[in-house]
């Protein structure tokens, strides 16, 4: 694993490499650079399985983390490539000329975070959330508290728990104070 | 005359972009959903055929019927309250998703599982399997007219959902495995009663291969149905018995070995003619596999030992900021957890990666061009998809 960061190094700016376990590594890359990046990985270092392509919303530093895991049947090895965009102003370039799977994820991506990822196929199209106005949900800022408040009506004669208190009475008894 | 034209690839006629030219109100196209409520659709889905007499010209698949955004619930619940919520992600096969959250948690949090759990992990992995298998047989034979099969099939995972419920104490949902190790070893006796269990499968196994697979009207209607070429296996993320019916031989217990499968002795089933048939065909070897593994796994399960390692106080857990991919052969290929920690008492995200999502979508769009509509219900048996992975 560590000679193909090394070769990978020669010719992209990879950073923040870490070695997970012994065949999963993650490596950042530039925005610019992730695709070319990806290409090489598929087309010359036999990375030909799109495992996930997925996003992580860290809203403190107002980025998107996009995590493109890829897998090597042949090598047997698995590089995660992460790759951080400007969240006010998310957008990357698709890859479903790449994986014809791609465009899935991509889709679900544009519905539940928001990022747009041109000409990628029925990227528009709703997927899961049929007629959903509104900010994307899987966002952090967004909250599904306050939505299913607003959205549904609690039955009369229910009582509810807050889970957290309710887990503290009956785990630890003997523990005071906030949780 | 009208006269049968071979090359379907003609029809219908294409826009000089490649799309097809469909015109509802021509008459000759007809719109069909097929779902979200079939007999023969595999959970809560649809598809949009468009048709030309009784041939598929357009289909897309429809989910979002079944949605409850467990991995947004989950980035507000903290560790231990995820395993609960974890399982109602895939209803027929729960403890893949118990293994692989406990896993990635284990991972980043650097615990050490202790040896009789893991081999009741394997125990209970593969006796999932072999229930999620037996309902997919009904499912499949079912959808090629075959009634009886999985009527047959229902009383064998019945059994083993007897088994289950020694265990753990549930039938459906486990919950058996929170990070750190099982909530139990085996109960006594458990060896005789699931040795009879497996002597029942393996009976029925033989029936349903003879009535099944020996059938005329199984053979006739599968054989040479729903092909996958060899080279989409990585386009479309194929994997499990879809990527080994077509001759690629990918089993995440072979190629990533997890748990005590190193310890094991089994050989992964491959097929080469890549149809429903084979795909079929390559199930039933794995009922096979399966009957054997679990034969070696009860025989070598400790029935005494830790079985739990020890957490810190659940409430007050923090994991340092990481992340890892954890991956597991379920029936249906590779499924997997990405999780992301930020040194909080929260995961900051969980991805579950299930096969369907790409067997469901991309490839079943794919695959019913051009398929009778009669046929479609077999082909998507034949993926064994499953919604709920797709939505989540």
């Amino acid at each position: 694993m560590n000679e193909l960061i090394e070769k990978l190094r020669k010719k992209y700016p990879i950073k923040d490499e870490v070695y997970q376990r012994e065949n999963l590594t993650f490596v950042s890359v530039e925005k610019d650079q992730a695709v070319d990046l990806i290409t090489h990985l598929r087309d010359y270092e036999q990375f030909s399985h799109l495992v996930i392509l997925t996003a992580v919303d860290w809203i403190e530093e107002n980025l998107f983390q996009l995590t493109y895991l890829l897998n090597s049947p042949s090598k047997k090895m698995d590089i995660g490539v992460r790759v951080m965009i400007d969240r006010s102003n998310p957008e990357m370039v698709s890859i479903h000329h790449l994986w014809a799977a791609a465009a899935t994820y991509q889709r679900e991506l544009f519905e539940m975070f928001g990022i747009p990822f041109p000409d990628s196929p029925r990227l528009k199209v709703p997927f899961i959330l049929e007629g959903w106005k509104g900010m994307p949900p899987y966002r952090r800022d967004f909250d599904t508290l306050k939505y299913s408040e607003e959205t549904f009506f609690p039955r009369p004669g229910r009582s509810k728990k807050d889970p957290a208190e309710h887990m503290k009475e009956m785990m630890y008894p003997e523990e005071n104070g906030s949780v | 005359m009208f006269k049968f034209e071979s090359d379907r690839s003609k029809f219908p006629e294409k826009n000089p972009d490649g799309t097809n030219i469909i015109d509802l109100e021509s008459g000759k196209f007809t719109k069909l959903w097929q779902g979200p409520i079939h007999p023969g659709m595999t959970g809560n889905m649809s598809l949009e055929l468009i048709i030309q007499g009784d041939e598929i010209m357009e289909c897309q698949t429809h989910v979002g019927y079944l949605h409850r955004g467990f991995e947004k619930l989950m980035e507000r619940r903290r560790f231990i309250q995820c395993f609960p919520i974890c399982v109602r992600i895939a209803v027929p096969e729960p403890d893949f998703n118990e293994y692989c959250l406990a896993a990635t948690i284990e991972e980043l949090a650097g615990i050490e599982v202790p040896e009789a759990a893991l081999w009741m992990r394997t125990l209970l992995l593969e006796m999932s399997r072999l229930q999620s298998y037996l309902a997919w047989i009904g499912g499949q034979s079912s959808a090629f007219g075959l009634g009886l099969i999985s009527q047959w099939t229902t009383w064998a995972r019945d059994l083993v959902l007897d088994r289950f419920e020694e265990i753990t104490g549930g039938r459906i949902y486990h919950m058996h495995m929170p990070p750190g190790g099982v909530r139990g070893l085996l109960p006594f006796g458990f060896e005789t009663r699931m040795k009879e269990t497996l002597e029942h499968v393996s009976k029925i196994m033989i029936d349903v291969e003879r009535v099944m697979f020996n059938n005329a009207v199984f053979k006739k209607r599968s054989i040479g149905l729903g092909y996958i070429d060899p080279s989409l296996v990585d386009e479309y993320g194929i994997t499990g018995p879809n990527a080994r019916g077509a001759g690629v031989p990918k089993d995440v217990r072979k190629d990533y070995p997890y748990l005590k499968y190193p310890e094991l002795d089994f050989e992964v089933s491959v097929g080469k003619d890549s149809d429903v048939f084979t795909r079929a065909d390559v199930r039933r070897r794995d009922i096979l596999t399966t009957i054997e593994l679990l034969r070696q796994i009860v025989e070598k399960v400790p029935g005494k030992g830790p079985y739990m390692a020890e957490l810190p106080n659940v409430l007050h857990w923090k994991i340092p900021k990481a992340e890892t991919y954890v991956r597991a052969e379920c029936t249906r290929g590779e499924y997997g957890y990405y999780t992301v920690t930020d040194g909080s008492g929260y995961p900051r995200r969980i991805n579950v990666r299930g096969p369907s999502y790409t067997h469901a979508i991309a490839l079943m769009e794919r695959l019913a061009i051009n398929l009778n509509i009669a046929d479609t219900a077999g082909v998507m048996s034949s993926l064994h998809t499953y919604p709920p992975e797709v939505e989540r």
